[in-house]
């Protein structure tokens, strides 16, 4: 692994995305990707007696396809990488414990799946491990519960708040050869521009987004237009549409291979306001939609940098701004 | 932090022309259509048993129709259908006793998973609580000086 400018790595060794899965809930399957989804539940309780129960049942189906993609064993992974946005991330500390290989858990909000892909990245780089597994799940009701209000609570959302995507994404990062590489590996710096409303995570997310997007063209000394697609996690349409004016004051221009996840991962029909948002949002569409894109050869080289709201109930409830982050990884065809 | 503040605020005025806007008329016209239903609802209701119960005091009348709206508004929510109306209604919802029926049920049926006590006994006024201890301090207020008023 090599260092280029201030924040960029640089992964050398063979270090390439073997497998991939996305489980995604109804109103996900019914959206803009939905000839993209394979795997969807009905049912977004799946049977069990709470929302909580129904996401770690969720990720450990998209975990045991992920291994089943790549075509390796439970017992060929090294480490399995993620997090999901319950408190204490429970829901990838119970799947964890079905699968019975070494875990770290990660926390980054809804940029989770490109910290743990970059961690990962950089460890196989490292030499110790082989296989890596990495997940996320993000579950409208189970975080509906935990950040907002009851679900039967009849309340106005703002036209600006944005919908938690009840869906979840997993890869198998190996040292073993195949065509989609992880390149390079932009971790981002917290950027706090003083957004308190946490209906505006789009507002409070973009700066995040830029902070990494214009540091990772800086070091790397391209440009938006060098790559076939630039993803953002999920800034929604307002955050997107303020990212674009953000970027073009530090000098780039994202044109048509830029789009924003949250903006697109439902269709205009679906109510859904600024678009989706949580954790799962971006692991889904870059499990699906992204890597069959580039195994079918329409996209060869990918950014995609997922943006995080590091807030909790507490500090939002005491008044105090959302912290954001973004990490960048680039993805490319081989 | 601190020394981000001019670029803070900077940002936040940009982001406040960036964001869009609840139209106004609209949000009035849904809550004085559905707030106004729901206030002839009671009404009806009132009526009624008025009509059947002659000698009925005035006052009595209008708990049992409080009650009634209660009633409806409580099996709304449990059947999922109340935070429908309310998507569309917004104040005119809320600021009738229904939103606070709606307030209570929805917590007690969210919470349930967490037990009895910690639960549905802890979590039931999450959202009603504070406008119980605000009503009760404020109406203590409005006593304390209506009586200043009265001595006078």
């Amino acid at each position: 692994m090599k260092r280029i400018g201030n924040q960029t790595l640089e992964i050398l060794s063979d270090c390439y995305i073997v497998g991939a899965s996305s489980l995604v809930g109804e109103k996900e399957k019914n959206g803009t990707y939905k000839n993209y989804f394979k795997n969807s539940v009905e049912d977004d309780r799946m049977g069990e007696k709470t929302f909580e129960k129904a996401e770690r049942k969720m990720l450990s189906l998209i975990n045991k396809d992920a291994v089943k993609n790549s075509k390796l064993k439970n017992s060929d992974i090294d480490l399995y990488l993620g997090g999901d946005l319950m408190n204490q991330i429970v829901s990838s500390n119970y799947s964890a414990e079905v699968l019975q290989v070494p875990f770290v858990g990660v926390y980054s909000a809804c940029s989770t799946i490109t910290a743990s892909l970059g961690l990962a990245a950089c460890l196989i780089d490292g030499g110790g491990f082989d296989n890596i597994l990495c997940s996320t799940i993000s579950h409208f009701s189970a975080a509906e519960r935990q950040y907002r209000y009851p679900l039967e609570f009849g309340n106005q959302r703002q036209s600006y708040s944005q919908w938690t995507v009840t869906a979840g994404g997993g890869f198998v990062v190996s040292n073993k050869k195949s065509n989609i590489k992880i390149k390079k590996v932009c971790f981002g710096r917290v950027q706090d521009f003083g957004v308190i409303d946490i209906a505006n995570m789009g507002a409070a997310m973009a700066p995040a987004a830029c902070d990494t997007l214009c540091n990772f063209f800086a070091d790397t000394k391209t440009k938006p237009n060098d790559y076939d697609f630039i993803a953002t996690g999920d800034l929604g349409k307002l955050g997107s549409d303020i990212l674009r004016d953000l970027i073009s004051k530090r000098g780039y221009v994202l044109e048509q291979n830029y789009i924003d996840l949250g903006h697109s991962i439902y269709s205009f029909e679906e109510e859904s306001y600024q678009g989706g948002s949580g954790a799962g949002c971006s692991a889904s569409v870059l499990a699906s939609y992204i890597i069959e894109k580039m195994k079918s050869g329409v996209f060869k080289k990918v950014l995609v940098a997922a943006t995080g709201a590091l807030m909790s109930t507490t500090s939002n409830q005491q008044g105090d701004s959302i912290p954001c982050v973004s990490h960048l990884i680039e993805l490319v065809l081989e | 932090m601190s020394d981000n503040i001019e670029r803070n605020e900077e940002y936040l005025m940009y982001v406040e022309k960036q964001t869009p806007k609840t139209g106004w008329f609209n949000s009035l016209f849904h809550a004085f259509l559905v707030g106004g239903m729901i206030c002839c609802m009671a009404q009806m209701f009132g009526d009624i048993i008025k009509a059947y119960n002659p000698t009925m005091d005035i006052l009595r009348v209008g708990s049992w129709s409080s009650i009634i709206i209660i009633t409806i508004t409580i099996l709304l929510t449990g059947f999922g259908v109340f935070d429908r109306i309310a998507k569309f209604g917004g104040a005119g919802t809320f600021i009738p006793i229904s939103g606070f029926a709606n307030s209570i049920a929805s917590c007690a049926i969210e919470f349930k998973n967490e037990g009895l006590v910690f639960g549905i006994g802890a979590k039931m006024f999450y959202v009603a609580g504070p406008v119980l201890v605000n009503g009760v301090a404020y109406s203590i207020i409005v006593g304390l000086v209506y009586t200043l008023i009265q001595l006078f």
